[in-house]
């Protein structure tokens, strides 16, 4: 079996500037904390970020939590989220400083369109967003009717690299989820050239029984024995 | 009505319209009240969009505040019984019509029974969340806020902020009345019977259809 786990410096060593970035985590609980935190002293930039939010500037540490530290440090271009309303940088270098772009997309189209991404298809039907400005977003492709009832087609969403968290990974990269920190993670697994998870806990093959597998280690390229954050 | 019984008087009569074993989506703010109400006898199943179905206060072991929050980032995880599922389940869940009910707060709602609270273009944009795929999702759609913001109607003809979803709302409820929204605009059901019609009307741009059949709110 090919070794997978590899160090913190080496995982950051793989993303480079300008990489579309998605990373699991809601407000930061699901969140590869170690590889943001190194990413964000590498002085790496002009990223394009994909998840559901871009941490907090106020976690639960009391300070810039989770991706808010790539923000607070203008290291990202672009990003694609549904909700923002906790890390004000975004709104700031969005609409005053005027350089950060910024796609808010609805929660449940943003899971299905990388789960699209991920899953071989060509987009996502869905009546979120109908007769509102997302029916404008660049990720939006038109209305359909389907018997009677209208639809927006968006598309589905890829990645260079997604970094990922789970609570226990073996060393296939076979993955489980404590509490509610699945969230995003399971499908962007998917969605990605380049599939790097942090583990709170590495543990061996059979200790998480296959029944009980929440997401395959065959998506998984790299481990990082991140530890307790 | 003192400014401080409000919310509770809201969040009461929301409670209401609960049925026992009803899954229920709260938004952040007043609906998060709603579970102090219910009676004794009926228990609902709080989901959480961001994975949990069946969610309450934190129960041994899972007091971790790295693993347990809500959709509004307070400490919640999965009561006895129920579950963690990923987004794109969760939302699945959601737009498929599993929700009985989701009760938030608008900044605007209008006749239409549309409601806009996501957005105020060029100074705050915090993001629709998951708020665009509950309303159109949910099997009702239940508005629970106060009547007016700083004096000025929130129930509009037509959403001036851009619109959460469309033609969406079931119920508006606030501590002037009950208001239900169909074909023909905003009919007014139940009032405060601290409170006139007049008094409601001129509180509410929308034109207010009265119901025969009006009755006091309690």
């Amino acid at each position: 079996m090919t070794n997978k786990i590899i160090s913190l410096e080496e995982a950051v060593a793989m993303i480079p500037d300008g990489a579309t970035i998605m990373y699991g985590g809601f407000l930061g609980r699901g969140s590869a904390h170690h590889i943001i935190d190194a990413l964000s002293k590498s002085g790496k930039k002009d990223f394009t970020i994909i998840g559901n939010d871009c941490g907090m500037a106020q976690g639960p540490n009391g300070d810039l939590w989770g991706m808010a530290k790539l923000i607070h440090n203008h290291q990202v271009k672009h990003v694609i989220n549904s909700h923002v309303g906790m890390t004000p940088d975004v709104g700031q270098q969005n609409m005053v400083e005027k350089t950060l772009t910024v796609d808010l997309i609805p929660q449940g189209s943003l899971a299905e369109m990388i789960r699209a991404g991920g899953a071989g298809l060509g987009g996502v039907l869905t009546p979120t967003g109908v007769g509102t400005i997302v029916e404008d977003s660049p990720y939006c492709m038109g209305k359909q009717t389907i018997e009677g009832k209208e639809y927006l087609l968006m598309k589905p969403l890829h990645a260079d690299v997604a970094i990922l968290n789970a609570h226990m990974v073996d060393k296939m990269g076979n993955m489980w989820f404590k509490g509610m920190t699945r969230n995003f993670n399971p499908m962007m697994a998917t969605a990605a050239d380049l599939v790097i998870v942090e583990a709170d806990n590495v543990v061996e093959l059979g200790d998480i029984e296959p029944e009980n597998v929440h997401v395959t280690g065959a998506c998984v390229n790299y481990i990082v024995d991140g530890g307790k954050y | 009505m003192d400014k401080s019984e409000i919310k509770g008087f809201i969040a009461k009569r929301v409670a209401a319209e609960l049925k026992d074993g009803d899954v229920v989506n709260l938004g952040i703010g007043l609906p998060t009240l709603v579970p102090n109400y219910l009676p004794e006898d009926v228990h609902v199943i709080l989901q959480a969009e961001n994975g949990i179905i069946g969610a309450g206060i934190p129960i041994e072991g899972y007091e971790e505040p790295l693993y347990n929050i809500d959709a509004g980032g307070g400490n919640a995880c999965a009561v006895r019984g129920g579950c963690f599922v990923d987004s794109a389940t969760s939302f699945g869940f959601i737009r498929g019509g599993h929700v009985n009910a989701t009760i938030l707060g608008g900044l605007e709602v209008d006749e239409e029974g549309s409601l806009a609270n996501w957005i105020i273009p060029g100074k705050k944009m915090p993001g629709m969340g998951g708020a665009m795929d509950l309303l159109v999702g949910a099997k009702a759609v239940i508005v629970a806020m106060e009547h007016t913001a700083k004096g000025n109607p929130k129930i509009l003809k037509k959403c001036k902020l851009p619109y959460t979803a469309v033609h969406c709302i079931t119920k508006i409820i606030t501590e002037m009345g009950v208001m239900n929204v169909t074909d023909k605009g905003l009919e007014l059901v139940e009032i405060n019977p601290e409170f006139t019609v007049e008094q409601v009307q001129a509180a509410t741009e929308a034109t207010l259809i009265i119901s025969p059949d009006l009755k006091p709110m309690c």
